[in-house]
């Protein structure tokens, strides 16, 4: 077993899991490749809000791939940085939000 | 900001560029690449060959208004290599005899700034060929003597292929220095205002993107949709064509790469885009670069890199249209810089 979990080389062979599985592969490639192709979306807008849940999804190898691709697509550091910042209110807001779960349940069972 | 050259700086000289290119940052080939040679004998495109003698390229002078980080040229207001008026002569001589040149495209440094410019493109022009200059925009405000460019350019029908690295302040000038921005959209309103840019214009006023940083453009097309809407909403600028120009290896970009750390995984980058469509298609094929001492070289970037023309006609004076439509091109591994992705050159994306 190797002795870490993430290598950066690893997002180069990304392809590579179509070896054990390539019908499979084949179609997350293309659909992959036609979700971020222009559309009702342009391709720059859509590369940000995959930054934006690179984060929220935690995956290193997204946060490398599109911080490059958002930057190079003319995103500024600023404009970078507030979209994770939506991507972590979101999620903190997620995890805030089911205060309400706990305190109906409180509310259910205090005397 | 000095020029590599004020500064004494070791990548000013040539050789140490072209050992870092073929051999790794410590000359020991312990970073390699596959030879760009190599690339091109799979496309059947070695030896590289002319198309043909279409474009003259000059470079009258490496003196420059701006010192920006990513240049080639390393230009800047230190450099005092300036074309001669008898070099101009000699070129216009060559300009007569061949009338497969159709284009002249005048670059630098900011050409503006050679004394004999005007007189230079006059004198073209009654050779009834083409004009492109590419003017760094700032140039025009950068003394009143030159406040009356747009006028002259129009007056001789000029082509204007002008830098604009991105449509945000922040952006270009970090690239091109402070306040760059801010000159260049005054300047391409200036332009604006006598015609050019304008939808239906004869008056062709041009753009160029490159990369502020370690990567490559992005789509061409998609870029230019951009530029316009924005540079519409934000200036109420209007221009023609964008072209996206990859940054090669050399001089102040090379420096940049190997001060940042990114000079290894930018040259994979490169090699990992290349595109033998695009290869066929470089602009070397079809163009002359003219050094502003008259020395004959393949493009502006083997200019830099002192590669000059592999035949006998190394020098104006001895210019002949036989020997050098038969030259073999000289390539390095530099020229990943024009093969990668939709390919690169000085009108943009070639594939």
């Amino acid at each position: 077993m190797a002795n870490h979990y993430y290598n950066a080389e690893d997002l180069g062979k990304f392809s590579s899991v179509g070896e054990y599985q390539k019908p499979m592969a084949d179609k997350f490639f293309a659909w992959y490749g036609e979700v971020f192709a222009e559309g009702n979306l342009t391709a720059r807008e859509k590369s940000l809000i995959a930054l934006a849940v690179a984060h929220a999804v935690q995956c290193p190898y997204c946060i490398d791939a599109y911080s490059s691709d958002a930057f190079e697509k003319g995103w500024s550091e600023g404009q970078m940085m507030e979209a994770i910042h939506v991507a972590s209110a979101i999620k903190g807001g997620a995890a805030l939000v089911h205060g309400v779960q706990m305190m109906n349940k409180v509310k259910e069972i205090a005397m | 900001m000095k020029s590599l050259k004020a500064q004494h700086h070791i990548l000013s000289d040539t050789h140490e560029q072209i050992e870092i290119l073929e051999h790794g940052i410590n000359h020991d080939d312990s970073f390699k690449l596959i030879p760009f040679q190599q690339k091109m004998e799979e496309a059947g495109l070695f030896p590289l060959r002319p198309t043909g003698l279409e474009i003259f390229q000059i470079n009258v002078g490496k003196m420059c208004n701006q010192v920006c980080k990513h240049c080639h040229v390393d230009a800047g207001p230190d450099r005092k290599e300036i074309m001669t008026r008898e070099t101009m002569q000699q070129c216009l001589d060559i300009l007569a005899a061949n009338p497969s040149f159709k284009i002249v495209d005048l670059t630098g440094g900011a050409p503006e700034l050679n004394p004999d410019f005007r007189w230079f493109v006059e004198k073209i022009k009654e050779l009834d060929k083409h004009i492109i200059v590419r003017c760094n925009l700032t140039i025009i405000l950068a003394n009143k003597r030159f406040n009356d460019l747009p006028q002259f350019f129009k007056q001789h029908s000029i082509e204007v292929v002008s830098s604009l690295p991105f449509y945000s302040r922040d952006r270009t000038d970090r690239q091109r220095g402070n306040g760059v921005f801010e000159d260049s959209i005054k300047a391409l309103q200036m332009l604006n205002a006598v015609g050019y840019g304008k939808e239906g214009s004869r008056l062709k006023l041009n753009l160029v993107y490159n990369p502020a940083g370690a990567f490559l453009p992005p789509s061409q097309e998609i870029l230019e949709k951009e530029f316009k809407t924005t540079l519409k909403k934000d200036f109420d600028i209007d221009f023609h064509s964008l072209y996206a120009i990859t940054n090669l290896p050399i001089s102040r970009f090379l420096d940049y790469l190997l001060q940042s750390g990114n000079y290894e995984k930018y040259m994979e980058k490169l090699v990992a885009a290349y595109n033998p469509v695009a290869a066929a298609k470089v602009m070397c094929r079809n163009t002359l670069s003219i050094g502003w001492d008259g020395f004959i070289y393949d493009c502006d970037f083997n200019q830099m890199l002192d590669m000059k023309v592999d035949c006998s006609a190394h020098h104006i004076s001895q210019f002949s249209d036989t020997v050098l439509s038969n030259r073999n091109i000289v390539i390095n591994q530099h020229c990943y810089g024009c093969t990668a992705g939709a390919g690169s050159s000085c009108g943009g994306a070639v594939a």
